[in-house]
């Protein structure tokens, strides 16, 4: 009767649209009495393929390769309750921010539904082509709560982001496309047996087409470009959806198709992500040295962390050492990422600034904000006992048995260049406050949403056995 | 301005790419799998004649559903981004003639549509073509003056909007409580199908022609 | 050759075209339309190659239809984008300094 998996995504698609008949600026209610029920669903799929395996929806009745097949294992069950579990407070919070600033994005709801079931439906898809469609009901609603701040600065974010977004789509699609024509199905099930590495040249071509596709879309050095000033430049809920969550989408897509359908042509661009993901580390820790703006200095921080992310390429292994430290990087990510840009968001409303400068005082006047932030960073960090030192150690650990000595040097400089940018802040809001400053109230449900989801990130690093064992389940 | 050498560079760097894709695409086998002939063993009981169409709405009717979606969402972004404050803006009106021909040839538009929608379950046609031609009818109305541009949309254009996506996703949500997302009973496909298209016809219409008028209504020119 | 591999050998050369067209063209509008032209070439592929033993696939072209009802929609936020960037600063290309905060 009740199939967490097909509600996961008509329950979002539902009061999206909802969301838009009540009308600009509404829905905040229906979504955050839908997202109770996601959550339920989501924890429902998780504890079910923990105790039975994965398992597949047919979609129409047909089964793979006729009709389109949903997925859900460990992998997905993970990204699954990520994704709700972010979505639930940013809601929470997104009411609070809209009521302080009211007229800057008058359709958040209906769009941010969109996202979640674009999201929702991209971990489930076990179908190349539906995947194309999901990539981009997650793109085009990125790209719209972007750019509905409606400010220049916004909207050549938003453009730019949008071309990034569609010139990575086509590259997938081309590849869609010369997948059918070689094996004639665009199914994963089918697929994994058909591909080998004496596979023909087009297909080879396909894998790197979408490869290129999926790395532009997930901003991974060199393509970040487009990244911060979408990330930095949107509203602080928007910023921390796409932060947190959207960049994971095209991640976990990559991961998916190397662990299963290109396993056999994946082993050759191992090491290069692995390199490309050691580079944004250090490029966009350093570019978070530099900048003056808060929130630029965490969409950064995000350009850094998504290295890690990469870093699990070359060391992927029967042994699913590196596949749970990819799971556990993005889920402690995208907590302490969701709290901190709801922090900044937190800090700039405070202050009335954007800047690091303007910083000076808020120690005092918004201390749990503060201390969310503090503790989002210390998960970025990976210092224990927060997830992001879980999924260090793991990494850590994949390295030293592969005897790849060289990762390992990258993760703990990684760490070190972290504090560096998350010192830079808290010294900032502890200096003195000049004077003629002036605080505006902030309403308490934003600071304890940022809180909770800090709080999360560092506590994930105590339970996370079982999310651990249920990403074995997605190596198996 | 790019520089001569970059734009020679590009250029060659697409041409051999075109090149190494056509090579490649000559030197493929046959495709291992063969769904012209599931498709056609299935037929019978995807409740409509024309395969593409049996496709479209039933074998891989999921992607429409999503497809929609896209272009609600789309709608959407488009709102988003125009902004509030630009007022509906009234086209200057055509001569006469043109008039004339736009109020004669609107009727005859909306009946080619619902032939279309109807055609669609045994011939090339369905929702999506006719939904086409009803935005392609507003828009010859809209260059003629007769009918405005849009501004924000009201209550009843939103439920309008929104009721073809709606009644989808409600067809997908009983059959989801009856068994599989989307899974018609062969008896009542056709009807249901029918259906969704009705409803697709009219919210892809307005949504299409809704594109249009809110961006003509934003206009580029300086205000 | 048959006639769905000269469908396909031209898709090839569209979405090659559009690709440096995308990389090479500043001005936004013929930016948009060069990945209209890119997202073409896409669907003579998909159909083209799959039809390369005679024959129509309807399942590639269903994809296509479906392709082209997303490539709309994300060419018409795209042109709302362009439009009102083009309201708000006057300018048609995006330029280097946008990335910058203010």
């Amino acid at each position: 009767m009740t199939d967490p998996v097909a509600w996961l995504i008509l329950l979002p698609l539902v009061w999206a649209t909802g969301a838009f008949v009540l009308g600009p600026g509404r829905g905040a209610r229906l979504a955050i009495g839908a997202l109770l029920v996601q959550c339920a669903l989501a924890l429902q799929l998780a504890v079910e393929v923990l105790a039975y395996g994965g398992r597949t929806h047919p979609v129409g009745g047909w089964g793979a390769p006729l009709g389109i097949d949903l997925a859900a294992d460990g992998l997905s069950a993970v990204m699954l309750l990520l994704a709700q579990a972010l979505a639930l407070p940013l809601a929470v919070y997104a009411r609070a921010y809209f009521a302080e600033n009211a007229p800057t994005v008058r359709y958040f709801w209906p769009l941010a539904g969109f996202l979640l079931a674009g999201i929702n439906a991209l971990f489930l898809a076990a179908d190349l082509f539906n995947l194309y469609v999901t990539l981009e009901l997650v793109g085009l609603a990125a790209v719209g709560l972007v750019a509905a701040g409606g400010t220049a600065r916004q909207v050549a974010a938003a453009l730019r982001y949008l071309f990034a977004a569609l010139a990575g789509s086509l590259l997938y699609l081309l590849g869609v496309a010369l997948i059918y024509g070689a094996y004639g199905t665009v199914s994963l099930e089918t697929l994994a047996p058909l591909v080998d590495a004496r596979a023909p040249a087009a297909v080879w071509i396909a894998g790197g087409l979408m490869l290129a596709g999926l790395m532009l879309k997930t901003a991974i050095f060199p393509f970040h470009y487009w990244l911060p000033p979408a990330h930095g430049g949107a509203p602080a809920p928007v910023s921390a959806l796409l932060s947190a969550l959207v960049v994971k989408a095209s991640f976990y897509l990559i991961l998916r198709l190397s662990l299963d359908v290109f396993a056999p042509l994946a082993a050759a661009a191992a090491t290069v992500l692995g390199l490309l993901g050691a580079a944004a580390i250090v490029w966009g820790s350093w570019q978070a040295l530099r900048t003056d703006h808060i929130k630029m200095l965490v969409a950064w921080s995000t350009v850094a962390q998504l290295g890690y992310l990469f870093l699990v390429f070359p060391l992927l292994a029967p042994d699913g050492l590196a596949l749970q430290a990819g799971g556990m990087q993005a889920i402690a990510h995208g907590l302490a990422k969701a709290a901190m840009f709801a922090a900044a968001g937190v800090l700039m409303l405070a202050t009335g600034r954007d800047t690091l400068v303007g910083l000076a005082g808020v120690a005092g006047r918004v201390p749990l904000t503060l201390f969310a932030f503090g503790l989002a960073g210390v998960t970025l960090m990976g210092l224990p006992p927060s997830g992001g030192f879980l999924a260090k150690w793991l990494l850590i650990e994949a390295a030293l048995t592969h005897g790849q000595w060289g990762w390992v040097a990258v993760v703990i400089g990684g760490g070190l260049l972290a504090a560096a940018y998350v010192f830079r802040v808290l010294r900032q809001a502890f200096l003195l406050a000049p004077a003629d400053s002036r605080f505006h109230p902030v309403p308490r449900s934003m600071e304890w949403t940022a809180f909770v989801l800090a709080a999360a990130s560092v506590l994930l690093g105590l339970r996370g056995v079982e999310l651990m064992a249920l990403l074995a389940r997605g190596a198996a | 301005m790019i520089p001569l050498l970059k734009r020679v560079a590009v250029i060659l760097a697409a041409a051999s790419f075109a090149g190494a894709l056509v090579v490649a695409m000559l030197d493929l086998p046959a495709p291992t799998v063969h769904l012209p002939a599931a498709v056609e063993a299935n037929m019978a009981a995807s409740g409509v004649a024309h395969p593409v169409t049996a496709v479209l709405l039933n074998f891989r009717g999921y992607d429409t559903l999503l497809e929609v979606g896209v272009l609600l969402l789309a709608l959407l972004g488009v709102l988003a981004v125009t902004g509030v404050r630009a007022a509906p803006r009234a086209v200057a009106p055509a001569e006469p003639a043109k008039r004339m021909l736009a109020r004669l040839l609107a009727p005859l538009m909306m009946l080619v549509a619902v032939y279309l929608l109807w055609a669609g379950a045994i011939q090339p046609g369905g929702a999506f073509q006719a939904g086409a031609v009803l935005a392609a009818a507003a828009v010859l109305l809209h260059l003629t003056g007769i009918l405005p541009g849009w501004g924000a949309p009201g209550p009843r254009l939103r439920v309008s909007l929104a009721a073809g996506f709606l009644i989808f996703l409600a067809v997908a949500g009983a059959l989801l409580a009856r068994g599989a997302l989307l899974a018609y009973p062969p008896a009542q496909a056709g009807m249901l199908i029918l259906l969704i298209e009705a409803g697709l016809m009219v919210s892809l219409g307005l949504i299409l022609a809704g594109l249009f008028l809110l961006l003509s209504r934003d206009s580029g020119d300086e205000a | 050759m048959s006639s769905g591999l000269v469908f396909a050998a031209a898709g090839a050369v569209l979405f090659a075209m559009g690709l440096a067209g995308i990389v090479l063209i500043g001005h936004l509008l013929r930016r948009i339309l060069a990945f209209n032209v890119m997202g073409s070439g896409a669907f003579l592929i998909l159909v083209g190659l799959a039809q390369r033993a005679g024959g129509a696939d309807p399942v590639p072209q269903a994809m296509v239809l479906t392709g082209i009802v997303v490539a709309v929609a994300s060419t018409a936020l795209a042109l709302a984008l362009a439009r009102r960037l083009h309201r708000l600063t006057g300018r048609t290309t995006l330029s280097a300094t946008d990335s910058d905060p203010e």
